[in-house]
């Protein structure tokens, strides 16, 4: 595909593995942004801005990840920049850099996030925080965030005639499709009747339908398209970030969200035509100019087996309530028409809240570079990645080679 | 000794035992309806006033989708009875406001019971105790 204007290249990536390692995070993020710019073939005195992308669970250095990264790294005086977007903070981060690149303020960007989770639910921020709705969720309704991915899950049940079944065959899909995957931190066969058997959280949703919290690093170099042309390890022809959709929902909101009491009201306005979730890959598409049918593969945010099924819809690989006809005709598996989640998903990895979305985009890199081995979905061209944050943080990054 | 019955947060709901509801914001200028009450600004985007009346909402809606919490949740999460116990919640759309609001529904609902469209009810129930209070919260129940 011929360059955009706005494209910038994606010039390396690079992982520490997930797990619950329960080491600082500070070592993952380096280790990942050593593997990426390793696989750049830059050194970290090239770098011109580093995005970090924040944990709020790590204290202070977590909240300035950029200049904690960059002291990890060793000061040399580069421009930094912090970001916490909730799940999205990583694309955020992302985004941050592509701008300063498109802007030519730096020529190449090294994007960071990594994580070190406690065990369980995540909760709120500590202390008595009465004004915080996220605090007030906890305290007034004992929603935890599966009970928001099960009231999401049990609707598709009441609307569409989903079943736990369906919920479980995504889950057995996506741990196929991990399995080979170095860096994620479940390699193993699923099957269909151990998630039905696992304990149930929120109900209609088990144990094995929901995302683990891990530990875990990714990072991604990003330089300007001419600096890539003219760099050796790109032969010229690098993998692209064609766009970058971060957008806000539309009042008024008319799905529940995390970490909210209530949607907005449509009494005195009507609900846009494209919800928050649609919004998100729209507005990726819009900017790349190109649509869901051009696509060679997906990374989705599987925050819950269910909600996979939902982001076939938000991204356009079917019309809603078709999801389920698409898990069951095996379209998204391996081999089939649009893999989602070759990588294996938030199934396989367990989420590391600013890692993740980075994550999301070295799986697309190393697709689109034809070096996801034992995972490889075949001459890929295009995939998106598609993530959703608390208090309506959306994300979608669109690569193309 | 009875304790006194105190509502869990200030101005969300009103304590009338026999008729209770949700106290949302109406925006005197574009008419927009919020839950939890709108008070510095009006989240309609078109709109610039900054002046709310409480307005209560609908005493009944349907449900929206609802779920069985089967774990206990962390802090500041407190648990009304030792062992925890499952408790439901449900996002009840209420037609008039063009809204959907979360609460738990009544101790005893029969989750098999449930399904979207259902007509539900508020009311104003316990949702923990202390040694002094029993701490009241909105909560649906289905209606009969």
């Amino acid at each position: 595909m011929a360059d955009r204007a706005h494209d910038v290249a994606v010039l390396g990536v690079g992982m520490h593995p997930w797990g619950k390692w329960g080491r600082n995070f500070v070592e993952y993020g380096v280790a990942a942004a050593q593997d990426a710019l390793a696989d750049a073939g830059v050194t970290w005195a090239d770098i011109g801005y580093v995005a970090g992308a924040d944990t709020i669970r790590n204290g202070y250095p977590g909240f300035i990840a950029g200049a904690t990264f960059s002291q990890a790294l060793g000061w040399k005086g580069n421009r930094v920049s912090s970001c916490y977007a909730a799940c999205a903070s990583g694309a955020h981060a992302i985004n941050i850099a592509r701008a300063q690149i498109l802007a030519g303020f730096c020529d190449v960007a090294l994007v960071v996030g990594a994580d070190t989770t406690p065990k369980g639910f995540f909760a709120p921020v500590g202390g008595d925080r009465p004004d915080d709705p996220d605090w007030l969720r906890f305290r007034l309704l004992g929603a935890t965030n599966p009970t928001y991915f099960a009231l999401y899950a049990r609707r598709r049940m009441e609307l569409y005639g989903a079943t736990r079944e369906d919920f479980a065959a995504v889950k057995v899909k996506n741990a196929r499709h991990g399995l080979a995957n170095p860096n994620a931190r479940y390699r193993k066969e699923v099957t269909a009747d151990e998630v039905m058997a696992s304990p149930t959280v929120a109900d209609p949703l088990r144990l094995l339908d929901i995302c683990a919290t891990s530990d875990g690093g990714a990072a991604v170099i990003l330089s300007s398209m001419a600096f890539a042309k003219r760099h050796a390890n790109t032969s010229g022809h690098p993998v692209r970030i064609a766009a970058v959709s971060t957008v806000t929902p539309t009042f008024p909101q008319t799905v529940i969200e995390m970490p909210n009491f209530a949607t907005d009201s449509t009494a005195m306005t009507a609900a846009p035509e494209l919800g928050f979730k649609d919004a998100i890959a729209a507005g990726a598409y819009e900017e790349a100019g190109i649509g869901p049918e051009d696509l060679s593969l997906a990374e989705v945010y599987d925050l819950s087996t269910a909600l996979e099924l939902d982001w076939y819809e938000n991204i356009g690989l079917c019309k809603p309530g078709e999801a389920e006809r698409l898990l069951r005709d095996g379209d998204t598996a391996l081999g089939g028409r649009i893999p989602v989640n070759p990588s294996g998903g938030l199934a396989c990895f367990g989420e590391a809240i600013p890692a993740q979305a980075i994550a999301q985009v070295c799986e697309l890199t190393w697709q689109l570079r034809g070096q996801a081995s034992g995972r490889q979905v075949e001459g890929a061209t295009a995939g998106i990645t598609a993530n959703q944050g608390l208090f309506g943080h959306g994300s979608a990054v669109l690569c193309v080679r | 000794m009875t304790k006194t019955a105190i509502p869990a947060i200030e101005g969300w709901f009103t304590d009338r035992s026999d008729a209770p509801a949700l106290i949302g914001s109406r925006c005197t200028a574009c008419g927009t309806i919020a839950f939890p009450k709108a008070t510095a600004f009006c989240p309609n985007p078109g709109c610039t006033n900054q002046e709310f009346v409480d307005t209560e909402l609908s005493r009944t809606g349907t449900i929206w989708s609802f779920t069985n919490n089967c774990y206990q949740p962390p802090p500041p999460f407190v648990a009304p009875s030792e062992p925890f116990e499952p408790f439901i919640i449900a996002a009840v759309e209420l037609a008039a406001e063009g809204i959907v609001v979360l609460g738990q529904m009544v101790r005893g609902t029969d989750i098999e019971s449930l399904r979207a469209g259902l007509p539900v009810e508020l009311v104003v129930d316990t949702l923990f105790e202390d040694d002094e209070h029993t701490h009241t919260v909105w909560k649906w129940k289905v209606a009969v």
